[in-house]
C-alpha cells in the first residue's frame, strides 16, 4: 500500500511560518467548506426558507426535500442512467488504458512517441469542436447500421471512455515505468506469454495506478454536461441534465435541488475520499517522468 | 507487493503456455516474429479505435463541415449542404461586422477569465502545498477536505453556487448586504458585470484542488537530502522553500499550467450550468458562445469555423509554451 510519507522538517519552524500556515489554511478552510454547508444546510429547509433572506442556520428543519426529490422529478432513473453509463465508461477506459499502457511502457516501436503525443493532444481539443460533427456520425452510423449510438447510453460510455483516456494512459505509463522491467522478464523466463506478465505482474504491481485512474474516469463520467444534454433524451438522461428540471416556469425548489446535489455527490465524493492517496501515489509516479 | 509476483507466476505458468499454444494454432501461417512485431501494435489498438472515432474523424469532419453552408436545412442530409470555401472564417475574423465583433469579445472574456482564474487557482494551490509539505496535526484531514471541490460532481457544485449567488435568497449578498452592510443594495451577481467575477470565482474554487493534489505529488519527490543540507547550511524554512522548493516544482508546473490553461479555456460546464444557453454578455466565454452560435441559430458551418480557429490558437499557444518553457528548464539544468 502507498503511503503518503510525512516529511518531518529537518529544523524547527519559525513562528512566522506556523501562524502563516494556521491562518492561510483556515481561510483555505472557509472558502472550501462554505459551499459545502449551504448545500447541506438548505437542503434540510422548507421551501419557504430557501425563498425569504438566506438563513445561516435553518429555523426550522425538515427531512421533507430528501423525500420531495424522489417524486418531483424521475431522480431515482436519472441515478440508475447515471450510474450505468459511468460504471460501464469507466471499466471500458481502464482496461484500454492497461493495454496501452503496457505497450508504450515496454515496446519500443514506430511510431510510439506519434501515439502518445496524439492521444495526449486531443485533451486540448475544445469539447465544442467534435461534439456536433460526433452527433452527425452517430445518428449516420444508427441510420446505416442499426446500432443507436445517438440517445443511447452505448453511445454515452462510448464517449466518456476516450475522455478520461488520455489521462488515464499518461498516468499508467508513468506507473508501470517504475515496475522494474526485471519482474516480467522473469515471468517471461518462467513460460509467461507477455499477457500473462501484464496481467500476473505488472497489474497486480500497479493495482494503486490502477485505482487511482478508475476514480479518475468515473469522476469524468459521473461530472460531464455538455455531451450529456445534447446526446441523451427522456429515457437515457443522466444526473447531469436532470437537475435542471427542479427549476420550473416559476418557482426553483432550492431546497430539493440542494438534497438532490448532495445525494448525487455523496457516493462520488465518498469514493474519492476514501481512493485519493491512490491518486496522489499515481499522480506522482506520473510526474516523476 | 510487486516481489511476490514471480514466484505466484511461475506456479501458474503451466496453463498459460498452453493457452499460447493454442492461439498459435489457430493461426499458423503467421510468424513468430511477426506476431511479436505486430503485439505493441494491437496493445494500442482499443486505444486508437477510440480515439479515433471521438475525437480524430470528428475533428476531421469538424474541419470539412466548416467549409460548408450547413444550416438547420441541410442537418439530414450535411453531404448535400453548399461548399462556401472560407465564408464562414471571413464572418468569424471580420471584426467590425456584428458576428466577428461578438466572437472577439468572447474571446478577450475567455482570456481575461483563463488567466484570472489560472493564476489563482495554481498561487493557491502552490501556498496550500507548501504550507502542508511537513506534518502537523489534522494534516490527512485537512488534505481530504480540500480535494472535496475538486471531487463533486461539477453541476452539483456549480448549482450551489448559483444559489448562493441568487440576488434575494443568496448566501453572498445575505452576506455583502445584510451582516457586513458593505453595498447600499443587493446587486445582481449572475447578470451584468459582477457576472465574470461570480465566474471566476467558481472556476477557482472547482480548479485550485487539483494544482494542489498535482504539486503535493511533485513535492514528494523532492529528495530529503537537499532540505537537511540546506538547514545544515543554516537556510531557514522560507529560505529553503525559496531555493529548494520552488526550483524543484519547475517540472510539475511546466505540465500543471497547460493543462489549467486549456481546461479552463475550453470549460463549458460551468457557465452552462450557471447561467443556461445564454451567458451574461459580461460572462460570454469562447465555448458558450460557440454552442450558442451553433446550437441556437443552427448555423453549424459558421460555429465550426469558430471552433478551428479556436482549436488553432490553442495549439499556437501550448506549442510556444511548451518551446519557452522546455528551453527555460534547459538552461536551469544546464
Amino acid at each position: 500500500m502507498p503511503r503518503i510519507p510525512t516529511q518531518p522538517s529537518p529544523m524547527a519552524q519559525p513562528r512566522s511560518f506556523v501562524w502563516t500556515r494556521r491562518v492561510v489554511l483556515t481561510l483555505l478552510l472557509v472558502f472550501v467548506l462554505v459551499p459545502v454547508y449551504v448545500m447541506l444546510s438548505s437542503s434540510l429547509k422548507s421551501l419557504s426558507g430557501v425563498q425569504g433572506s438566506f438563513q445561516w442556520i435553518p429555523h426550522h428543519i425538515t427531512a421533507r426535500p430528501y423525500i420531495d426529490i424522489w417524486k418531483t422529478i424521475p431522480l431515482a432513473h436519472y441515478f440508475m442512467n447515471s450510474l450505468i453509463v459511468s460504471v460501464s465508461a469507466t471499466l471500458f477506459s481502464v482496461a484500454v488504458a492497461i493495454f496501452a499502457s503496457y505497450g508504450v511502457s515496454r515496446y519500443r516501436f514506430p511510431g510510439r512517441r506519434l501515439f502518445t503525443v496524439t492521444v495526449l493532444s486531443t485533451q486540448m481539443f475544445p469539447g465544442i469542436l467534435f461534439l456536433l460533427p460526433l452527433y452527425l456520425i452517430f445518428v449516420n452510423i444508427g441510420n446505416s447500421t442499426g446500432i443507436t449510438l445517438n440517445g443511447s447510453r452505448l453511445g454515452l460510455i462510448i464517449t466518456y471512455l476516450t475522455f478520461s483516456l488520455p489521462f488515464s494512459i499518461w498516468m499508467l505509463v508513468g506507473y508501470f515505468d517504475s515496475i522494474p522491467r526485471d519482474l516480467d522478464e522473469a515471468a517471461k523466463v518462467d513460460g509467461c506469454g507477455p499477457m500473462g506478465a501484464l496481467f500476473r505482474v505488472v497489474v497486480p504491481a500497479a493495482v494503486p495506478g490502477i485505482v487511482a485512474v478508475c476514480v479518475y474516469a468515473f469522476m469524468t463520467a459521473w461530472g460531464e454536461v455538455l455531451f450529456a444534454s445534447v446526446m441523451t433524451n427522456e429515457s437515457t438522461r443522466t444526473l447531469a441534465v436532470g437537475l435542471r428540471e427542479y427549476a420550473t416556469q416559476n418557482d426553483v425548489y432550492w431546497n430539493q435541488v440542494m438534497a438532490a446535489s448532495l445525494v448525487v455527490s455523496v457516493p462520488v465524493v465518498a469514493g474519492f475520499l476514501l481512493l485519493q492517496r491512490y491518486l496522489v501515489a499515481g499522480l506522482t509516479a506520473g510526474a516523476v517522468k | 507487493m510487486a516481489a511476490t509476483a514471480p514466484p505466484r507466476s511461475a506456479s501458474e505458468a503451466g496453463p498459460d503456455s498452453g493457452k499460447s499454444a493454442g492461439r498459435g494454432r489457430l493461426r499458423p501461417r503467421v510468424p513468430a516474429r511477426l506476431r511479436q512485431l505486430s503485439l505493441p501494435y494491437l496493445l494500442l489498438l482499443p486505444a486508437l479505435a477510440l480515439e479515433l472515432l471521438i475525437h480524430i474523424v470528428p475533428m476531421v469532419f469538424g474541419i470539412i463541415i466548416s467549409f460548408k453552408g450547413l444550416t438547420l436545412f441541410f442537418i439530414h442530409n450535411w453531404k448535400s449542404a453548399p461548399w462556401t470555401g472560407f465564408d464562414n472564417y471571413k464572418v468569424a475574423v471580420k471584426i467590425h461586422q456584428p458576428i466577428g465583433q461578438a466572437l472577439l469579445h468572447s474571446f478577450w472574456v475567455t482570456i481575461a477569465f483563463t488567466v484570472l482564474s489560472v493564476a489563482l487557482s495554481w498561487l493557491i494551490g502552490t501556498v496550500a502545498a507548501i504550507l502542508m509539505q511537513d506534518s502537523f496535526r489534522g494534516r490527512a484531514v485537512l488534505r481530504a477536505v480540500f480535494l472535496v471541490p475538486y471531487a463533486l460532481p461539477v453541476y452539483a457544485a456549480v448549482i450551489t453556487w448559483t444559489f448562493m449567488f441568487q440576488q434575494d435568497t443568496g448566501l453572498v449578498n445575505h452576506v455583502l448586504h445584510d451582516q457586513l452592510h458593505l453595498t447600499s443594495n443587493k446587486p445582481f451577481w449572475l447578470i451584468g458585470g459582477n457576472s465574470f467575477w461570480a465566474l471566476v470565482i467558481v472556476s477557482v474554487w472547482k480548479s485550485w484542488p487539483f494544482a494542489f493534489l498535482a504539486l503535493m505529488a511533485g513535492l514528494q519527490n523532492i529528495p530529503r537530502e537537499l532540505y537537511e543540507a540546506a538547514a545544515m547550511d543554516g537556510a531557514g524554512v522560507w529560505q529553503q522553500i525559496r531555493k529548494i522548493t520552488l526550483p524543484s516544482l519547475r517540472a510539475v508546473n511546466q505540465v500543471l499550467v497547460l493543462v489549467l490553461f486549456l481546461w479552463t479555456f475550453n470549460d463549458f460546464n460551468t457557465p452552462y450550468v450557471m447561467f443556461g444557453q445564454a451567458a451574461p454578455h459580461q460572462a460570454d466565454l469562447i465555448s458558450i458562445h460557440i454552442y450558442q452560435s451553433s446550437f441556437l441559430t443552427w448555423n453549424f458551418g459558421s460555429g465550426s469555423a469558430m471552433s478551428v480557429l479556436l482549436l488553432l490558437f490553442l495549439l499556437v499557444v501550448t506549442a510556444v509554451y511548451l518551446l519557452i518553457t522546455s528551453r527555460r528548464r534547459g538552461d536551469a539544468d544546464a
